[in-house]
């Protein structure tokens, strides 16, 4: 190996000792305060990838493949689903898992192209607050939604309501 | 490379439909009248391509995913790397064929 040759920054031999996956000093923006959360996160992307895949594929043939597809789309339909347990768990999995994974995903992207670190630092600020905001959010809707509501005064049909 | 570019501007497509998703979903909790109104948006011709291109995005994201779990702990998915992007794209076509089909012929077909 010639002296001049380029080390890859994850090669870690900048000491002449390799250590795997670990990211050269000179290359690191935040010191060595983050433990291993890169690594944690990494791994969540593949594993919540591939629950993600099984996931969102069932919600797209469920809602919009079968029977009448987007026609049958109303509050009906959505009430019919989280009357059921399964559903609800379906889906707030699905909300959880997905926010997580496109959160980690958009926050890896700021960390590319954004330079400043100012603007890196507010940048992730928002989306953490977006991002916290729609899980609370969607996670309130599932638990405390009524799938049997009464508008004025008349309650509205479905098979899943009490008579 | 260009799978690479494809995966972040996917990615980033679906998760802000996936914050807009959320959101009118959450008009079930307002009232049964707001969001069959704001659900009705979702259901007319331009729509329907906006749905297809979406779906486009978030299987391209799925089939290319799990390409790259592949490279990541197969042992030999660094060296199949391009042969798996070619399958990816295949299944990419296939599924969108199947999926355009049928959601573009309910969705325009009338009613």
């Amino acid at each position: 190996m010639s002296a001049t040759e380029i080390q890859p920054p994850r090669s870690g031999q900048i000491g002449g000792k390799p250590e795997s996956g670990k990211i050269a000093p000179k290359y690191r923006r935040n010191g060595n305060s983050r433990g291993n959360f890169e690594m944690l996160a990494w791994l969540f992307m593949r594993l919540s990838g591939v629950v993600l895949v099984v996931l969102i594929f069932g919600h797209l043939i469920v809602n919009l493949l079968v029977g009448e597809g987007i026609h049958a789309i109303d509050f009906g339909f959505v009430a019919g689903k989280w009357a059921d347990p399964f559903w609800q768990f379906w889906d707030l999995a699905m909300l959880w898992l997905a926010m997580l994974h496109g959160t980690n995903g958009v926050r890896t992207i700021i960390n590319d192209y954004a330079e400043k670190d100012s603007t890196r630092f507010w940048l992730k600020m928002v989306l953490y607050a977006a991002s916290a905001v729609i899980i609370i959010l969607g996670t309130l809707v599932i638990f405390t939604f009524n799938p049997c509501p009464v508008v004025d005064g008349v309650q509205l049909p479905g098979g899943f309501c009490p008579a | 490379m260009w799978s690479w570019v494809g995966h972040r501007i996917t990615g980033v497509v679906i998760f802000f439909f996936l914050l807009v998703h959320v959101l009118d979903t959450s008009l079930v909790r307002v009232s049964p009248e707001a969001y069959t109104a704001v659900i009705g948006a979702y259901k007319n011709p331009l729509m329907a391509l906006g749905e297809t291109g979406l779906v486009a995005a978030i299987v391209f994201h799925a089939f290319n995913g799990l390409r790259i779990i592949a490279v990541d702990f197969w042992k030999k998915g660094a060296k199949y790397q391009r042969q798996m992007l070619w399958v990816v794209l295949g299944l990419w076509v296939v599924t969108m064929v199947a999926f355009a089909i049928r959601h573009l012929s309910l969705a325009l077909g009338g009613h």
